[in-house]
């Protein structure tokens, strides 16, 4: 039996590791992540988990302690935000590398500097070839489904990978909502139990973890984690069937928000997709078509099904929470201009770098770039490939 | 344990790794695993001792083995240790463990030096044992803070104005007993009882110990191959590494010389010293001969107060 509660998208995301009960955590406090991991260690403190909690002096130490747990066999956690990510680096990439199916949510904050405490995307994009799986939320109950779906994804035989569940700082971890929370039998029985097939403490086949790697093997290696990435689209898919079956809430690669007809589109990621909506709904009151593609899976990349809707377009703006000081736009906008031309689509794709350090972006703001995107069409011409919205002159 | 007894034990740290020939780092590494009672999961930092035992596809361990990163072993095996600790509690797992962690000077004095601090401070039940050959070896006998004051290495080298590293080198020993732990040891190769003593001791402790071995390292302290376990020797009686071991906070000498010798005989021996000897650098030798003295002094003031 699920039950409708009232949490904010940090407390979702702490009974989702309660429920998830890991063996071991290895965690370190960053607003805004600081309420989940306070939360769990309420948890453990009341022994309603049977998890180890690791309270490490840093975020370097808590992947490493993480790497080492889940290379022992446990079911590994941890959570973190922006400078954490980032002192995590050099570690994501071996917890990748060594195939370690880890979870961790990631609080989307700026990174320093300046230092900001608030929302935005550059420490999940900066982390976004570190061999990671990259899911992203608009809200906690996708967080909180993420995680849950995580857990499956990663274990996965033909995946083992890490996975970063992602959720906008403050805007969906520090908000309240209404959501539903699984019964925690019936996570349970989703994520099951763990068994790593090899692992650090079977004394009866000892193995070597991280050895060097050198000419000879290490491409053969990154060939694998590199099948493994695309092995798990198909998991992605499966997993979010069964979990629809179990929840009633349906998950694909993306969400598509009234883009069968439209003719124009925005695409974004976590809690921006939301204020989107009402953007496209507004407009589609006045007879504007136009429509919304929210990413939920980054990493991979679902380049081909996502140049499949949006080909029918006639232009599309991409929404980049992170600058990436390329002159030559964003993230999201590099990858999605990519596929498009990969297919030859008659798309004008533009980008907007917005919302930095949690800037607002309001309804308005959105429509005007919709609005943009009317002009385009009419003019036939692109005035800017790409802008940053609501930043002053 | 008795090093006839030792000498019977399976060997752990097999022969066939690629580390140089007198390389003190795997002769003590082979040891003190000697001296381990369990099955062990062991952590290596990044440095020689792991470069050379673990090439892909062979190992040298006959023990489940991890190398995470350079900075970072006392931090993989304290997650190690906590998946223990949590599959022993949910009784999935009634098998005894020994968690190891080796790090070389530079992986612990210095860019693992948090790590290890968070590690100890935690309490996890682990050995962690610092490999000290005084120089960062694996990347070109660059400095760390654990290289002797004078000493000639490629980012302090011996020049016509700078006469090599400016610095003595951080007891780090010291600041692993100021971390309250249970046991804390500073041990040589050329008393490999005593070394295997420690180790023992260290695994019988429940929760953190540490164990600071000086392990030569020919190629960076140019010295003679053949002489390396002779020279850690002239280390102990010239005081320039002094044995000893702290247990529940009570300092014990472990070695006394007969007679201590003046510190030139110890950085006569070695190749990186060599510009120390020349004319006008007298003074150089003179107050490092005043510096080993008066840590021996302390040495000697902590273990007589206890
Ligand atoms: C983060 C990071 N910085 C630098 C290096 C390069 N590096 C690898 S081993 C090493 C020195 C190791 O020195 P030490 O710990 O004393 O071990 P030794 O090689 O002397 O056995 C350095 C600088 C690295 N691997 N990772
Ligand atoms: S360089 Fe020195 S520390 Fe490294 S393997 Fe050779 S002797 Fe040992
Ligand atoms: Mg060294």
């Amino acid at each position: 039996m699920s039950s409708k509660v009232a949490l904010t998208g940090n407390e979702a995301l702490a009974q989702a590791m309660r429920q998830i009960n890991p063996d071991v955590v290895a965690a370190y406090p960053i607003t805004p992540q600081t309420a989940m991991v306070q939360t769990f260690s309420q948890f453990v403190a009341d022994g309603e988990v049977d998890t180890e909690y690791v309270t490490v002096e840093s975020e370097h130490s808590a992947m490493s302690a993480t790497v080492g747990a889940s290379a022992a066999g446990a079911r590994a956690m941890t959570a973190t935000a922006a400078n954490g990510l980032a002192l995590m680096w050099e570690v994501l990439y071996i917890a990748s590398g060594t195939r370690l199916p880890i979870v961790m949510p990631v609080v989307n904050r700026a990174l320093s500097g300046p230092i900001n405490i608030h929302c935005d995307h550059s420490d999940a994009m900066g982390a976004r070839d570190s061999g990671w799986i990259q899911l992203y939320a608009e809200n906690a109950q996708e967080a909180y489904d993420n995680a849950i779906q995580a857990l499956r994804i990663s274990e996965h035989k033909d995946v083992m990978l890490p996975t970063m569940v992602n959720l906008d700082g403050f805007i969906t971890s520090h908000a309240v909502e209404s959501l539903e929370i699984l019964a925690d039998s019936d996570v349970k029985e989703f994520i099951g139990e763990y068994k790593a097939e090899h692992h650090l403490l079977d004394s009866k086949n000892p193995i070597a973890v991280g050895p060097l790697d050198l000419q000879d093997f290490y491409f053969e290696h990154k060939m694998q984690q590199s099948i493994a990435m695309e092995n798990s689209k198909e998991v992605i898919l499966e997993v979010a069937k069964e979990y629809k079956e179990l929840s009633g809430r349906e998950y694909e690669f993306f969400e598509e928000y009234k883009l069968d007809d439209a003719e124009i589109g925005i695409v974004a990621l976590n809690s921006t997709a939301g204020t989107a909506k009402g953007a496209v709904d507004n407009l589609r009151e006045q007879g504007v078509k136009a429509g919304l593609l929210k990413i939920r899976v980054y990493r991979p990349f679902p380049g081909e099904e996502i140049a499949e809707v949006l080909k029918s377009l006639k232009a599309v703006a991409v929404l980049d929470r992170a600058e990436s000081f390329s002159t030559n736009g964003g993230p999201v906008f590099g990858d999605i201009r990519s596929i498009l031309y990969n297919i030859k689509a008659d798309v004008e794709v533009v980008n907007y770098i917005y919302g930095l350090g949690g800037r607002d972006i309001k309804v308005g703001e959105i429509e005007s770039v919709y609005r943009d995107l009317e002009e385009i069409i009419d003019s036939g011409n692109v005035k800017n490939r790409v802008s940053h919205l609501g930043v002053r002159e | 344990m008795k090093l006839k007894e030792a000498a019977k034990t399976k060997e752990r740290l097999t022969g066939g790794h690629r580390l140089c020939s007198g390389c003190g780092a795997g002769t003590a590494t082979n040891l003190i695993m000697r001296a381990s009672k369990n099955p062990a999961v062991v952590g290596c930092a990044t440095g020689c001792l792991e470069v050379s035992t673990t090439i892909y596809p062979f190992t040298a361990w006959e023990d489940s083995f991890i190398h995470n990163a350079f900075e970072n072993v006392a931090a993989t095996i304290s997650g190690v240790e906590a998946a223990y600790r949590s599959l022993v509690k949910q009784g999935k797992m009634d098998e005894e463990f020994d968690f190891i962690a080796f790090g070389g000077d530079g992986g612990t004095y210095d860019i693992g030096f948090q790590s290890l601090s968070g590690a100890m401070e935690r309490g996890h039940n682990m050995v962690y044992i610092c490999y000290d050959n005084g120089a960062y070896m694996n990347t070109g006998i660059q400095r760390s803070s654990a290289t002797p004051k004078g000493a000639n290495t490629t980012t302090s080298p011996a020049g016509k104005v700078i006469p090599g590293k400016q610095q003595y080198k951080k007891e780090l020993t010291d600041i692993m007993v100021a971390h309250n732990i249970p046991y804390v040891a500073q041990a040589s190769l050329f008393k490999p009882q005593d070394l295997l003593r420690k180790a023992q001791k260290a695994f019988e402790t429940k929760g953190p110990a540490f164990i600071n071995v000086i392990a030569t390292c020919p190629r960076g302290w140019r010295s003679r191959a053949e002489k390396g376990i002779e020279l850690t020797k002239v280390a102990a009686d010239t005081c320039a590494w002094p044995l000893f071991e702290v247990e529940e906070g009570k300092w014990k000498l472990n070695y006394k010389p007969k007679k201590k010798k003046p510190i030139e005989e110890w950085l006569r021996q070695q190749g990186r010293f060599k510009h120390l000897f020349k004319k006008g650098n007298e003074h150089l030798i003179e107050e490092i001969q005043e510096h080993t003295d008066q840590r021996w002094e302390y040495l000697l003031e902590m273990c007589e107060k206890d």
